[in-house]
């Protein structure tokens, strides 16, 4: 647990972390990012943001902490207004934002130091909580480098360290693993349920739809400003009926297969895509292509199932 | 915040910019004493005795409040318009944009770090300086409120700079085109009182002659400006530019999209 406790701010009644009312979004020149978006996060929540680039995501997500101005809507945290609680909304929150935003220049524990006394610790308490985040998230022994020394999934990690440096109830993370290798994408992912599992609320935008899967509970899908989906993980995973496998043959093939309620696809002679709706069964499917002569050496899934029910959707829209 | 939390916020941001601009004390520190040490040199050592008198002092003696003035005026508004731009050129700005801290706790952070710097570099000069002439100090108070005052005022006036700064030619222009004329404009190297009338009048246009006279009258007690109107034109400044900031602050003008 973190050393150091925030100053208690009056315990909110409601448990909603966030709640975004009608949001609008139009940038000069005419651009419009939002058309007026509603969404709800709950407190505890572990919970996705997703579409496709320039869909919206940035956008909400620079809405929320303050970096981007909205043209209307309210947005609130934890029943803080942004527009006229500020302060108090942004003490709940932390950034762990897609680019990388720090002084490339500054030793690694003065990154965090200064982030924390933005938020008012004390020298004492902010060194106290830069250790407790840098050990969590193995950098302790790095305080010392300059950032820009710093290899691309260790300065990913030093953007969750510093933004939770101040304790947030709300953390936010727009593509924390983009780039980081498999075992430290593993790690980051242990880091982000633990602290979860704490309490802190987590809104996660990423593209890697398998990290979503693995993580979150509940998830929105954001396309061209909008909202098109928002429930839970379960419910729409439910939604998919279909899905698409990769079959690996044993022999070459020159003639697509003809197979009634199947859509094949021949990628080159030993590799067969066959999308099945998801009530028939593979047994059958196995069946009709060895009636056909054709044997199957592996099978794999095209894409994981978030992914295929995403991509579903922000096509069809 | 509470106000605690705010002096936290404060001492964060001037402690982090007197770090910054002491990790790079040769780009910083070192350019200016030497640079004015040649002045000290050329003007006050080799063309100076020729010149003789001014208002009653060497010629050395009478360019040393205008050449520590000119590099506190040059360091604190470098040290601001570098700084910020910086942050908004690497979006490091947004630690700050995202937290709970004032906006005018980060102005006066960012102000206090350019003082810092001024002063500190104003120092080193007048250190510099003691190896050619000797130092009088006639009023302590208005010599340090004056440097104190003028740091602020281009500290204030480098963060206007640095908020319309697009890239790091925008960062230089002022500086070259406009700062470094009026400075050598106000009088370092002369009295306006030699000018023909015309060019006194013109001269009073230029608020840097009010900070060099008055830190003048501190050190020498002689000034070609009555000290009073001095300090009512550097407060006038630093509250017109202050609030200007605090407004392109609260707009987001080139920190927020």
């Amino acid at each position: 647990m973190p050393v150091f406790q925030l100053r208690p701010i009056s315990a909110p009644r409601m448990n909603l972390a966030l709640r975004i009312e009608a949001l609008h979004k139009t940038y000069r020149g005419g651009f419009e990012a939002l058309k007026g978006i509603d969404l709800s996060v709950t407190e505890g929540d572990f919970f996705a943001l997703l579409g496709p680039n320039g869909a919206g995501k940035s956008t909400t997500i620079g809405i929320i902490t303050s970096l981007v101005r909205k043209t209307s809507g309210r947005v609130s945290i934890f029943d803080y207004e942004i527009d006229s609680q500020p302060s108090q909304a942004k003490r709940l929150i932390g950034l762990v934002p897609q680019e990388f935003n720090f002084n490339q220049f500054e030793p690694v524990e003065e990154i965090l130091l200064n982030q924390a006394g933005y938020y008012g610790l004390g020298r004492r308490a902010a060194k106290q909580q830069a250790e407790h985040f840098l050990k969590k998230l193995g950098l302790w022994d790095k305080r010392d480098v300059q950032a820009r020394d710093l290899s691309g999934g260790m300065k990913r990690r030093l953007m969750i360290a510093r933004a939770m440096v101040h304790t947030p109830r709300i953390l936010i993370l727009d593509e924390p693993t983009a780039g980081v290798d498999i075992e430290i994408r593993r790690a980051m992912w242990a880091f982000m349920q633990e602290i979860n599992s704490n309490g802190t609320t987590i809104i996660l935008t990423t593209h890697y739809l398998e990290e979503a899967e693995n993580l979150c509970r509940n998830v929105a899908i954001i396309n061209a400003g909008k909202i098109i989906e928002n429930t839970s993980m379960k419910a729409i995973l439910n939604k998919l009926d279909f899905e698409t496998y990769v079959l690996d043959l044993a022999n070459p093939l020159h003639q697509m297969p003809n197979i009634e309620g199947i859509e094949t696809k021949l990628i080159d002679p030993v590799t067969l895509e066959v999308e099945v709706d998801q009530r028939t069964n593979l047994n059958w499917v196995f069946c009709e292509l060895n009636r056909l002569g054709i044997a199957v050496s592996s099978l794999r899934n095209k894409h994981n199932r978030l992914e295929e029910l995403f991509l579903h959707l922000t096509q069809a829209a | 915040m509470t106000p605690s939390e705010q002096l936290h916020a404060l001492a964060t941001i001037l402690v982090k910019e007197i770090l910054r601009f002491s990790r790079i004390w040769l780009q910083t520190i070192l350019p200016p004493a030497i640079t004015t040490g040649l002045y000290f040199v050329i003007f006050g050592g080799l063309i100076g005795p020729r010149i003789g008198e001014m208002e009653g002092f060497s010629y050395m003696e009478f360019i040393v409040p205008g050449l520590i003035m000119m590099s506190i005026i040059t360091n604190a508004y470098a040290n601001v318009v570098s700084s910020f731009y910086m942050a908004k050129f690497t979006h490091s700005v947004e630690e700050m944009l995202v937290s709970p801290v004032p906006n005018y706790i980060i102005l006066l952070g960012y102000t206090a770090g350019g003082i810092a710097r001024g002063l500190a570099v104003g120092l080193v000069v007048t250190v510099v300086s003691l190896f050619f002439s000797e130092l009088q100090v006639q009023d302590f108070g208005i010599s340090i409120s004056i440097a104190f005052l003028t740091a602020a005022l281009f500290s204030l006036a480098g963060f206007i700079n640095a908020v319309y700064a697009k890239s790091f030619d925008d960062i230089s222009i002022i500086p070259t085109f406009v700062l470094t004329p009026l400075t050598y404009l106000g009088g370092i190297f002369y009295s306006v009182a030699m000018l023909p009338n015309f060019w006194q009048q013109v001269s009073l246009l230029n608020p840097i002659l009010y900070m060099i006279n008055a830190f003048r009258y501190g050190l020498l007690g002689v000034s070609d400006i009555p000290v009073g109107i001095s300090y009512i034109i550097i407060c006038g400044f630093i509250f017109v530019l202050f609030l200007v900031c605090l407004y392109l602050l609260s707009t987001g003008k080139g920190i927020r999209d």
